[in-house]
């Protein structure tokens, strides 16, 4: 191997190494008995692993249900921002109307702009409609996506025309079209966007703790939160636990749909 | 014959260009029209058109005597085989031949996954539209390709299957856009007469739409030729080759491009040369001692089955002519005579419309 690729080599572990050495932790305290985890000496592996951790985390803690909640919120997002989505970038891929252009422009300035500008006016307006504390304060904000609604409008601006005239002329509705015509054509794209939407709103700490305090609403991040005051710290070994509970469905989710992932992204934008 | 589908002074603009201006054309029951133009003449947007795809700016669209101007495509049920095909790349190759029927034969619930289990309405719908898609598919030798996708197939057969997708709906007619453009030569000879034949077995009126002149005069029983938005002629292909009403016509016809001699040196072809353009094609005119012409060779052209010959006569203006079989060959440099047939001759006025001269 020549020199170049060994220190290329070395540079690239050594980057991986400090990312994953702080997951690599928090999984291998969650292993350890209580009485090893505050020790002198620094064991990087639990000498007597042990899933007691994870069984107080998950019958002693309200962390299932944060993972439910997270299920809930997460999952509604995506579906409002599909339905929401898939039909408009459609129509602003392959329908003349006007201001269409105005509206593509409308998109990408509102790519620019992010959520913390506009969170206090939606916390106001939702205070007025009496929404907060609900799964809907939770759900509605994020129910159109900018960024969704551009990656879609780009994919389906691959699609031929003449396929989409085709669809006409067969008798599909222009809603039909979206839905069975555009949407599984975009499917790389649509899977890519669900992933950043799923993790962007799984790891959301910042619009939870505004718009809820009841801890039964509470997602996976914020509900760590709960978890960490009442315990206020001594009880480490079922907190590192319930942290790996609420990363392990992301690192799955990725897992199982990376190849579809990368291959989204590498498309996006792309003629094939 | 009675009209099946019919432009009546249609006229499309886009923004401030006329793309269409005040055409009206008909396509009868049974008949093979072809629509003929370069490309960007407006012949695409004539076909749109005709579908519904697109709607005028002014005029109307008669379908079997009645008004389908503001009628959608699927409304008009005209079946469209377009250029790239248009296959929806998803689907097998049976669920593209059956979508338009699927689309039409059940509602919105009945399609959904599922129903067939529950309701014997839709159980027996889907064995109907399973018949007509086999029928269909043995037709065009498809019967092996039901469960392919349409990347798995080659171009002739992607295009036979976007032929059944337009077929097995019945259509009250059928468009073809450019639907040899896409083949290579050997596979282009035998579409033509599998598009001939299939418009023989099923008789639906075919409108086909072509920037290739050899196509339409080999395909079709009529042909509408279309320049800058405005249809110049309609006739038989005979017609149109051996009586073009234009000189635009007579020029845009022919695999040679037509001599034309300006009034006054048209003279010495024929007497009504003194006031007429007249028009020769190149096959038309030959090498003759005695010949009325002298022009002088400028260069010469070997294509294997003929020789092409560019001269200039005495007046200045340029000709061609095309040479079959074994003459002995002009030099570049060498002056000629040329001579031709009067019933050959094609006489136009000044502006440029056809006027018949006595052979």
């Amino acid at each position: 191997m020549r020199l170049g690729a060994v220190i290329s080599l070395g540079l690239i572990a050594l980057g991986a190494v400090m990312v994953l050495l702080p997951f690599v932790w928090l999984v291998s305290v969650s292993l350890k008995p209580h009485a090893e985890i505050f020790t002198t000496e620094v064991a990087l592996l639990p000498t007597r692993p042990t899933l007691a951790n994870y069984w107080t985390a998950l019958t002693e803690t309200d962390i299932p249900r944060y993972l439910l909640n997270g299920a809930i919120v997460t999952g509604s997002i995506l579906v409002l921002q599909l339905a929401v989505t898939v039909p408009a970038a459609y129509a602003m891929a392959h329908r003349r109307f006007p201001g269409r252009r105005l509206m593509f422009g409308a998109v990408v300035a509102a790519l620019l702009v992010p959520f913390h500008v506009t969170a206090i006016p939606i916390f106001l307006g939702f205070a007025q409609l009496r929404l907060l504390d609900t799964y809907a304060a939770l759900i509605l904000p994020f129910m159109a996506s900018a960024f969704g609604l551009f990656l879609l409008r780009q994919a389906f601006s691959q699609i031929p025309a003449e396929l989409i005239d085709a669809a006409r002329v067969d008798g599909m509705s222009e809603m039909g079209i979206a839905w069975r015509i555009a949407f599984p054509l975009g499917m790389p794209t649509v899977i890519a966007f669900a992933i950043f939407s799923v993790t962007a709103h799984w790891n959301d700490l910042f619009w939870p703790l505004i718009a809820t305090t009841d801890p039964g609403l509470a997602t996976p991040p914020r509900g760590i939160l709960f978890f960490r005051d009442q315990e206020s710290g001594d009880d480490v070994g079922p907190l590192m636990a319930g942290a790996t509970l609420i990363t392990v469905p992301l690192i799955l989710g990725f897992l199982l749909a990376q190849k579809r992932f990368t291959q989204g992204l590498a498309n996006t934008g792309l003629k094939k | 014959m009675t009209a099946r589908l019919s432009l009546d002074g249609v006229t499309k603009r886009f923004g401030t260009t006329e793309a269409v201006r005040n055409v009206s054309l008909t396509l009868h029951d049974g008949e093979f029209m072809a629509l003929l133009g370069a490309s960007g003449c407006g012949k695409s947007t004539t076909l749109r058109l005709l579908a519904g795809l697109e709607a005028p700016s002014a005029g109307r669209v008669l379908l079997n005597g009645r008004d389908v101007t503001r009628d959608s495509a699927a409304a008009r049920n005209i079946a469209l085989m377009f250029q790239s095909y248009a296959l929806y790349p998803h689907l097998t190759v049976f669920q593209n031949i059956a979508l338009p029927l699927r689309m039409r034969g059940l509602s919105a619930v009945q399609r959904l996954p599922g129903t067939a289990l529950v309701s014997p309405v839709v159980r027996k719908r889907q064995a109907q539209i399973k018949a007509q898609v086999s029928q269909v598919a043995e037709m065009l030798r498809l019967g092996d390709l039901l469960a392919r996708k349409p990347g798995q197939l080659s171009g002739g057969q992607q295009q036979r299957v976007a032929l059944a997708r337009a077929l097995v709906r019945e259509p009250s007619a059928f468009l073809l856009d450019e639907p040899l453009s896409n083949l290579d030569t050997q596979l282009r000879a035998d579409t033509r007469d599998e598009i001939r034949a299939l418009h023989r077995r099923t008789g639906y009126p075919f409108l086909l739409v072509t920037h290739d002149q050899s196509d339409a005069l080999s395909m079709a029983d009529r042909i509408a030729v279309m320049i800058a938005g405005e249809i110049v002629q309609v006739g038989s292909p005979k017609e149109i080759f051996h009586r073009p009403q234009s000189i635009a016509v007579a020029e845009f016809i022919g695999h040679h491009r037509i001599n034309l001699l300006p009034p006054g040196p048209a003279g010495r072809l024929h007497p009504a040369g003194t006031r007429l353009w007249i028009g020769i094609r190149p096959e038309d005119l030959r090498l003759s001692p005695e010949g009325a012409l002298a022009a002088t060779v400028e260069s010469r052209a070997f294509h294997g089955e003929e020789t092409i010959l560019k001269l200039r006569d005495d007046a200045g203006t340029a000709l061609r002519i095309v040479l079959r079989g074994g003459e002995t060959l002009p030099n570049p440099g060498d002056t000629v005579r040329l001579a031709a047939n009067p019933a050959a001759l094609h006489g136009f006025g000044a502006d440029g419309r056809r006027e018949d001269i006595p052979a």
